[in-house]
């Protein structure tokens, strides 16, 4: 195979990326041009089925497929929502993006909206990225101004809006639908599903939800052609006819114990292993790796011994993990306590459960509590088996919940115990030598001022 | 109607105005209406939301129910003239996040989601800011400070009170 060569992160690092003039100097806007002028909205959305891209905000699904379930001849109006509210603990991947080659991005919505016959694009950007903000619409109002965007663009009957909307500072807002709802002027609570957005979805009219980096991904599946695109990944499991692979570029989010943190493009597939040490320098501080975050806090926990697994979406599931997830890395490093990492998780995802849904709203709050209280030496070791069975019975997939956060808040859980059950046994015998084996029921604890 | 003095003044009006065009409801703007009424006065008091929801064709219950959802809008009392969102999810805390956070609260002498006194600045903790590959990090306002340290935290604390 060919030496990689970064094509997402190819302009970020030119002088004034963030400007229409470097972008087209770089042969931007071809494709959208020709997407336009030469092909017709159904040979787009066959173009991007063929070259299997997956969305890359989490949960994989293919791109292409996605956009062909809008219902056909539909009287419109039909809208697509651009999800910019990455807010997964580890990523940034859209963040840098949107604030150094946004044009990348806004021409793969033109071109996904001229796919879909949508007129009308919103962006839900997280409150937390003001800089994305002012470049996201720097950029949307260059294009307005050199006629990509707006009314009749170059000269054809399509006609594109895109907006801006701010969120405000809230998790729940990155699941597609608690995105539609928040859009929408309400509270961001999921909804039960179907009907999917496709369908209906907001303002009760079908509906795209994309990630940002999915619309880079889309603008240069357009440039370079489908088969260039599946030239790199992971090949789609013969024996397994469900499986669309795991092609193309990834932007893989690499922080915590590393010598230098940074979003590196590698091509899906590569190992946790590589991007620790031949992009990230290694572990910091000469020290060893005790476990790494796969693809955001949500997808659980690699131990050392699972750091060749290839971070490409069938990869982490094997070892136990939810998936590739945001494929935002976090390493941490041998020193760390696991039981200091899930007070953390739990910590985040009981502050940003949105309690509409019972399991994941009381689930999250007493895992919480069990890790305040087994983190102030008052824990027994039948926690353990409490924190699991919760781990074990909230979200989609045990099929208790609306959406899959607590999907995300039940793996760290799962995880971390399982794979480093010795440990937390360790500490929990030695910060309360006379009440680990207590296994009485525990009074009610005052409400805690923990998060 | 409310007989309360009016809080929206005809520039905000005008501006939560400028975002109809872009959505097919009213209540779409809600977020937008919410962001510029707390852009200016660093809170939105009940009557901004009565004023909202009249703007809105709404109920201001509706307007409230949405508001109280996202943490983001203060209430009662304006936030201070800076306000500063420290980190404390996991890449930041790998790094000795939860503890800037704690040196610049005792700084500042006062408790996460809180004001000092003077008014200046209110210092909370955030979830992820997306700024992983800087962590330890801080938004404050429209900055962001990054790969931050317990002396430089301090440093921006007195900075934003003037004493140093």
């Amino acid at each position: 195979m060919a030496k990689f060569e970064p094509v997402l992160l190819a302009n970020v690092d030119n002088p004034d990326s963030h400007t229409l003039k470097v972008y087209e100097a770089s042969g931007g806007y071809k494709a959208m041009k020709r997407a336009l002028t030469e092909m017709t909205p159904v040979a787009v959305i066959d173009l991007v089925k063929s070259s299997n891209l997956r969305g890359r905000g989490g949960a994989g699904f293919p791109t292409g497929l996605k956009w062909s379930f809008l219902p056909k001849d539909h009287p419109g109006p039909i809208y697509m929502c651009i999800n910019a509210d990455e807010s997964e603990p580890g990523t940034f991947n859209n963040r840098i993006l949107m604030e150094e080659d946004p044009h990348q991005v806004i021409e793969g919505i033109i071109i996904g909206c001229f796919a879909t016959r949508a007129q009308t694009a919103y962006i839900y950007l997280r409150y937390e990225y003001p800089l994305s903000y002012d470049r996201l619409q720097g950029a949307i109002d260059e294009c307005y101004k050199a006629g990509y965007l707006g009314k009749n663009i170059l000269g054809k009957e399509f006609s594109l809006d895109i907006y801006l909307h701010r969120g405000a500072a809230a998790y729940i807002c990155g699941e597609e639908t608690g995105l539609i709802e928040s859009l929408e002027g309400k509270r961001a609570w999921p909804r039960i599903k179907p009907p999917f957005p496709a369908v209906e979805g907001v303002f009760r009219k079908p509906t795209v939800v994309n990630n940002i980096e999915t619309m880079a991904c889309v603008t240069q599946i357009l440039a370079r052609g489908a088969d260039w695109f599946k030239s790199i990944g992971i090949p789609a499991d013969p024996k397994n006819p469900r499986d669309p692979g795991s092609y193309g570029p990834k932007l893989y989010c690499l922080s915590g114990h590393v010598n230098k943190p940074g979003c590196y493009e590698a091509p899906l597939g590569i190992t946790c292993r590589q991007l620790i040490d031949e992009f990230g320098g290694g572990v910091w501080k000469g020290r060893k790796a005790k476990a790494a975050i796969p693809g955001g806090i949500s997808m659980g926990l690699l131990s050392e011994a699972e750091l060749d697994t290839p971070l490409d979406f069938a990869g982490p599931g094997r070892v136990g993990c939810l998936g590739l997830g945001t494929a935002a890395v976090v390493v941490l490093d041998e020193t760390v306590s696991m039981v200091d990492f899930l007070h953390n998780s739990c910590r985040f995802f009981a502050h940003e459960s949105c309690g509409q849904c019972t399991p994941c709203r009381e689930g999250t709050e007493w895992s919480l509590r069990m890790l305040d209280r087994i983190k102030a030496g008052k824990g027994r070791l039948r926690d353990l088996d409490l924190l699991l069975e919760i781990g074990d019975t909230i979200g989609i997939i045990p099929g208790t919940t609306i959406c899959g956060l607590s999907d995300g808040a039940a793996w760290p859980i799962k995880n971390a115990i399982r794979k480093f059950r010795g440990e937390f046994e360790e500490y929990i015998k030695r910060t309360n030598p006379t009440g680990y084996m207590v296994t009485d029921a525990v009074d009610a604890l005052p409400i805690l001022a923990a998060h | 109607m409310s007989t309360a003095e009016h809080v929206l003044t005809d520039e905000m009006i005008a501006e939560i105005k400028s975002y109809f065009p872009r959505y097919p409801t009213r209540q779409a703007v809600t977020l937008p209406a919410l962001h510029i009424v707390n852009e200016r006065l660093r809170e939105v008091p009940l009557q901004a939301v009565v004023e909202i929801a009249e703007l809105l064709g709404l109920a201001p219950a509706e307007v409230q129910d949405t508001l109280s959802f996202y943490g983001f809008f203060k209430q009662g009392a304006p936030h201070g003239e800076v306000r500063a969102w420290v980190c404390r999810s996991i890449s930041c805390a790998l790094r000795g996040g939860e503890e800037v956070l704690e040196h610049m609260c005792h700084v500042a002498g006062i408790e996460p989601g809180e004001t000092t006194a003077d008014g200046k600045l209110t210092l909370e903790f955030a979830e992820c800011l997306g700024a992983c590959d800087f962590a330890p990090c801080m938004l404050a306002g429209k900055t962001l400070h990054k790969d931050l340290t317990k002396e430089t935290g301090e440093q921006f604390v007195k900075q934003v009170r003037g004493s140093r």
